[in-house]
């Protein structure tokens, strides 16, 4: 879908910082409020902004750490349908953060969250390995989070070096 | 200590003025916790690309003197860019000089063109360091006032009416530091005739040309009649966000290029080896992220121009660089005043208008290269320091009444 450059300029905006006003962001693109507000609800509707997730890093938050595992699988393709029947079922799951399919030695790459190890390895061998047509599964635990769509996590503080008045 | 006698001294530096710009960092910088519009640099750490390149050409030993005017392969990207990029044409062996910042590519500039009482047209506002230059070259720097009225354009009237037979050249930077003032296509052709007819040589700064927001860059070099008259300068420190490198370079015809070079050669050997490397890597590699730093600050020009307009400080809406430069008339108060005060009450600084010129009076500059949260902290707080001023209307009357 072509964008108009007032459109561009939002989504910009928002995958800068999601919880700039309205206002600020109508003055940001140089056009009004109402303007602003019927370019978000169309880019909405359109499924192009699909949610305003807030990125935390609950490592920091005692007793929210989560268990993340990285998932490859390999699956046989159905006919007619090819992945998408097999990769529907498997992101009906709640567990399921994130479900790609692949180029290369497997088909699927899936990122779960749970509370432990036990649930984890509940939820591959009880519920992702009995899917009809996955022929195996390999599990990566994840150990640290240094980078998560496109943002630092934990990395040192940002500071201005600049003189606070140079030429 | 005793301190040295004044004649030790030339008589040219003890007549230079020390930067405005200078005097207020000295204050601002002991303040704690202050929201800074005073500085005069991307808010954009270089891109990584730029910085790995420059850490690799060390790993792999690149540690001796490159060429006096640059290391070829810089030179060559240089009139590639230049060419690609606003459509002039230069010879990378003869007609480029990688320089030490662009500042230092005007000092050899007006060095090789200035004899003593040359004077060279100024139009201010104007960086602070234009004028020293040109009086350490031996040069006297005539200022053209510009006006907020037509958004401190240079006209071709300006020129006529500064001219003398002693004018040698003429110093224009577009888009304008401190005003952001952009000239266009048209308006620099009416310049040029003028430039001609007095047979003026044009030292065209131009280190903002990556940072315009509304309207394609047209170097002045690329004016009809003006290329052979022209000493074009840029840099890398504005566009790629790379001002701690110290990188600039200059273009002009090869007679010019062959005076400076021995200047150049002199007094500065070359530009340090290892970043000419970064830099190389800064003009094939970064377009996409001089074009995302491009499109932040436009967002937060945007911003800045129209909450300042809604606060009572007038502005105009500048097409380049990062600054806006709002008039403070209003309020009564100087230029220092207004900075010195807002500083002290509100903790933001901004930089007075006369820091760049007399003509600078009535306004502040304010940079807009710092994050959208510190913006709208410093509109919050500037917004509360005009509520909390009280007009001086006969202070006002006084100040302006000749402007």
């Amino acid at each position: 879908m072509k964008l108009t450059n007032e459109e561009l300029e939002v989504l910009s905006i928002l995958e800068e910082n999601h919880r700039v006003s309205v206002e600020t962001m109508a003055a940001m693109v140089n056009t009004t409020v109402e303007n602003t507000m019927e370019i978000i609800k169309k880019l909405e509707s359109d499924k192009i902004i699909v949610s305003y997730p807030a990125l935390i890093d609950w490592s920091k938050v005692e007793g929210k750490e989560n268990i993340v595992a990285m998932i490859e699988v390999k699956v046989t393709p159905k006919r007619g349908v090819g992945f998408d029947e097999v990769a529907e079922r498997i992101y009906r799951f709640p567990e399921v953060t994130s479900l790609y399919l692949m180029s290369g030695a497997y088909d699927l790459s899936l990122t779960i969250e749970g509370k432990s190890m036990t649930e984890i390895a509940t939820f591959v061998s009880e519920k992702l390995s009995t899917i009809e047509n996955v022929i195996s599964t390999t599990t990566h635990f994840m150990l640290k989070k240094y980078k998560h769509d496109g943002v630092v996590f934990g990395g040192s503080k940002d500071t201005d070096r600049r003189m606070v008045v140079s030429p | 200590m005793r301190n040295a006698p004044q004649h030790y001294f030339s008589e040219t530096v003890k007549e230079l003025k020390p930067s405005g710009i200078r005097k207020f960092f000295d204050l601002a910088a002991s303040i704690e916790d202050v929201i800074s519009l005073g500085v005069g640099e991307p808010d954009f750490v270089t891109p990584w690309s730029i910085r790995e390149a420059a850490i690799l050409s060390l790993e792999e030993g690149f540690t001796s003197y490159t060429a006096n005017p640059g290391l070829l392969e810089l030179r060559q990207e240089i009139t590639k860019y230049l060419k690609n990029r606003f459509d002039v044409q230069y010879s990378p062996i003869d007609q480029v000089i990688v320089t030490v910042g662009a500042s230092l590519a005007l000092d050899i500039a007006f060095r090789a063109i200035l004899n003593p009482g040359d004077e060279v047209l100024i139009v201010e506002p104007a960086f602070v360091s234009y004028s020293p230059l040109v009086a350490m070259a031996g040069g006297n720097p005539v200022p053209i006032a510009t006006t907020a009225d037509n958004g401190f354009k240079l006209t071709p009237e300006h020129i006529e009416n500064a001219v003398t037979p002693k004018t040698k050249a003429i110093l224009i930077c577009s888009p304008n530091n401190p005003t952001g003032t952009c000239l266009n296509k048209k308006e620099m052709a009416e310049i040029a005739h003028a430039i001609e007819k007095h047979d003026l040589i044009l030292v065209s700064d131009e280190v903002y040309a990556e940072l315009t927001y509304d309207e394609d860059y047209t170097s002045f070099a690329a004016i009809d009649g003006m290329y052979e008259r022209t000493i074009l300068i840029n840099g890398f420190s504005k566009g790629f966000a790379m001002t701690g490198w110290r990188l600039g370079f200059l273009a002009a015809p090869k007679a010019f290029v062959e005076q400076m070079v021995k200047i150049f050669q002199y007094t500065t050997m070359c530009a340090p080896h290892m970043l000419q490397h970064g830099a190389i890597e800064a003009l094939r590699n970064t377009s996409d992220e001089v074009e995302n730093m491009r499109k932040s600050y436009r967002r937060r020009r945007n911003y800045v121009v129209q909450a300042l307009n809604s606060i009572g400080l007038d502005c105009h809406t500048p097409g380049g660089a990062f600054y806006v430069f709002p008039s403070i008339k209003k309020t009564g108060l100087t230029s220092e005043q207004f900075a010195e005060e807002l500083l002290l009450k509100e903790k933001v600084a901004v930089v007075p208008g006369t820091a760049f010129g007399e003509s600078g009076e009535g306004y502040v500059r304010c940079s807009y290269a710092t994050s959208m949260e510190q913006l709208q902290e410093a509109i919050k707080r500037m917004t509360r320091f005009m509520e909390s001023l009280e007009i001086r209307d006969i202070q006002k009357e006084k100040l302006y009444s000749n402007q």
